[in-house]
């Protein structure tokens, strides 16, 4: 590459998804993110039930983030050849997991409110 | 409970250098608009393709006033890295066409004809409607044209199952019907003929990534005891450059693929099912159950024409005399060359293209503002060369045939590596359209 900066992988990005696809995944990584931050600063405190089962389905997450990937770009498990291979495989399973956890938190914590708080 | 107060100041903090990070961004943009030239020249590109579209696309960013103008016959703008993945069945003809006009920038002249004469002398181009353009600039990026004529008894008709016949070098959609014919062979079996033409080429690694698609689709439906591949090299190496020729000989022993020196493909009888190869000791004729024809290439014939040609380089195949560091034509100053056209010792890749653009545009637009360019080319080209579905060696060289990877230590550039593989199915078109669209 002859320079990778940030517009340019922003660029690449855009190309990738489209520029309205890439740009709406963004605004809902941001607005899950937000949420968030909201149920936290709501609940000034972190429920250790929701945090458990978000902690339980992040493999759940991160599995389903490397078969995506996998089925999406025509590759399989034989196909990892070397350590840089297994970073980027624990890096989709590790972002499918944490994004699936902030998820299935945030989801319990705008379904039950602060009740289920303990 | 957790008290939450330090995480939150954290990702306050973040959140905080995030918003940096976005003004950095939008100052970087506006420092580059505040750079515009103004100018009156007219500019006149030869070519709406990879090069083309990208340098139209830069320099209306980077000029202010000036009357560039685009000449392409070809309304369909053709991704050309995606040849390959649709011959080995894994996109459709669609996957690499587009229109020509979606990629070039408002405010230019987009004229839908070819050059038909081209006059450096007078800085003038006639198109083959008939109109006379004069410049004071012109940017050549016409790409090359493939010979398919040389190839005694071959047309472009025959190309498909029922032959046996692959072309994907020709066109979206006989990469396609290349396809059929692969997948037929490799259900069938039989023998399968890959090689390469003996003049300069574009993506000299396409014809091994071909072969090594056939050789792991064959292996996957179960029938690589049917099939029989043989690799035919117009010289007595796999590749240009030795360390990466020595690589792929190593794979192709390990999966008894086997290849021939100085065979060089020169007619096909399509009847017959047997294809000739001028060879140091006389013609040598193979039978084949599928073949791969990649033709001779040539500048086309209006730039061979011109007198913009090497006069003792390449003097069948016409590259044009550019220095090739500066890309700017060594006996016409105001004439650069993007592309596969350049006559220059290495890389008629997309990867090329876009390592061509900031120097062709720094000389340019140095030069209208008064001063001396001083961007250089080393003759970056890369190929990310597929051995199977799946996996593929990230390969960058340069004019010195010195390995130079984008991310050393990292990606390795001999080894198969699954990341190199998305780059290719993931990254490459995304990078691709950023690029024609001037940013990459």
């Amino acid at each position: 590459m002859e320079s990778l900066s940030l517009t340019t992988v922003l660029a690449v990005f855009e190309e990738m998804f489209g520029r309205g696809l890439f740009w709406v995944m963004v605004l809902v990584a941001a607005a899950i993110t937000m949420a968030y931050l909201y149920v936290l600063i709501r609940d000034r405190s972190m429920s250790m039930r929701k945090f458990l089962l978000a902690q339980v389905s992040m493999p759940f997450g991160g599995i389903a983030a490397v078969l995506f990937v996998m089925v999406m770009t025509n590759s399989g498990f034989r196909d990892i050849g070397g350590p840089i291979d297994w970073l980027v495989l624990l890096g989709v399973f590790a972002a499918g997991a944490v994004g699936f956890a902030i998820l299935v938190y945030v989801g319990q914590s705008l379904v039950r409110g602060t009740s289920a708080k303990i | 409970m957790i008290d939450l107060e330090k995480i939150v100041a954290s990702r306050r903090g973040f959140m905080g250098l995030a918003g940096a990070g976005g003004a950095a961004l939008a100052f970087g943009a506006g420092s580059a608009e505040a750079a515009k030239v103004r100018t009156s020249a007219r500019i006149l590109i030869l070519g709406a393709g990879a090069g083309g579209a990208a340098i139209a696309n830069r320099l209306s960013e980077r000029l202010e006033g000036a009357q560039i103008t685009v000449l392409d016959g070809r309304p369909q703008h053709w991704y050309q890295p995606g040849f390959t993945l649709i011959a080995a069945g894994l996109r459709k003809a669609d996957y690499s066409i587009s229109s020509t006009t979606q990629w070039l920038p408002r405010g230019i002249t987009y004229i839908n004809e070819f050059a038909a004469e081209i006059d450096p002398e007078a800085n003038r181009v006639v198109t083959t409607g008939g109109q006379r353009i004069d410049y004071d600039y012109m940017i050549v990026a016409t790409g090359l044209v493939l010979d398919w004529e040389a190839i005694e008894g071959f047309d472009l008709s025959m190309v498909g199952p029922e032959t046996g016949i692959s072309a994907h070098y020709a066109s979206p959609e006989m990469a396609e019907k290349s396809w059929h014919a692969l997948d037929k062979f490799t259900d069938e079996g039989g023998i399968g003929l890959f090689g390469r033409p003996a003049t300069e080429m574009k993506c000299a690694g396409a014809p091994l990534k071909i072969t090594f698609l056939a050789e792991d689709i064959a292996t996957r439906k179960g029938n690589r005891n049917k099939v029989e591949l043989i690799y035919n090299s117009q010289a007595d190496n796999l590749f240009g450059v030795p360390v990466v020729d020595h690589r792929v000989r190593q794979l192709f022993d390990d999966r008894d693929i086997t290849y021939r020196w100085k065979h060089v493909l020169k007619a096909v009888d399509a009847g017959a099912k047997t294809a000739t190869f001028a060879t140091p000791d006389g013609d040598v004729t193979s039978d084949y159950d599928f073949i791969n024809v990649i033709p001779p290439q040539r500048a086309p014939q209006v730039v061979r024409e011109s007198g913009l040609s090497w006069a003792d380089k390449w003097t069948d195949q016409g590259w044009i005399e550019v220095d090739q560091s500066t890309l700017r034509h060594l006996r016409y100053a105001n004439i650069f060359g993007i592309g596969d056209i350049n006559g220059v010792p290495k890389g008629k890749t997309a990867a090329s293209v876009k390592w061509h653009q900031p120097v062709v545009e720094d000389h340019l637009v140095s030069e209208i503002a008064g001063r001396a360019g001083t961007k250089t080319f080393e003759g970056y080209t890369s190929c990310p060369l597929i051995t199977r579905i799946g996996r593929a060696m990230l390969i960058e060289f340069d004019y010195k045939n010195h390995l130079v990877p984008s991310f050393p230590g990292v990606i390795a550039p001999l080894e198969e590596l699954w990341i190199s593989w998305l780059m290719k199915e993931v990254a490459l078109k995304a990078t691709y359209n950023a690029m024609l669209r001037g940013r990459a």
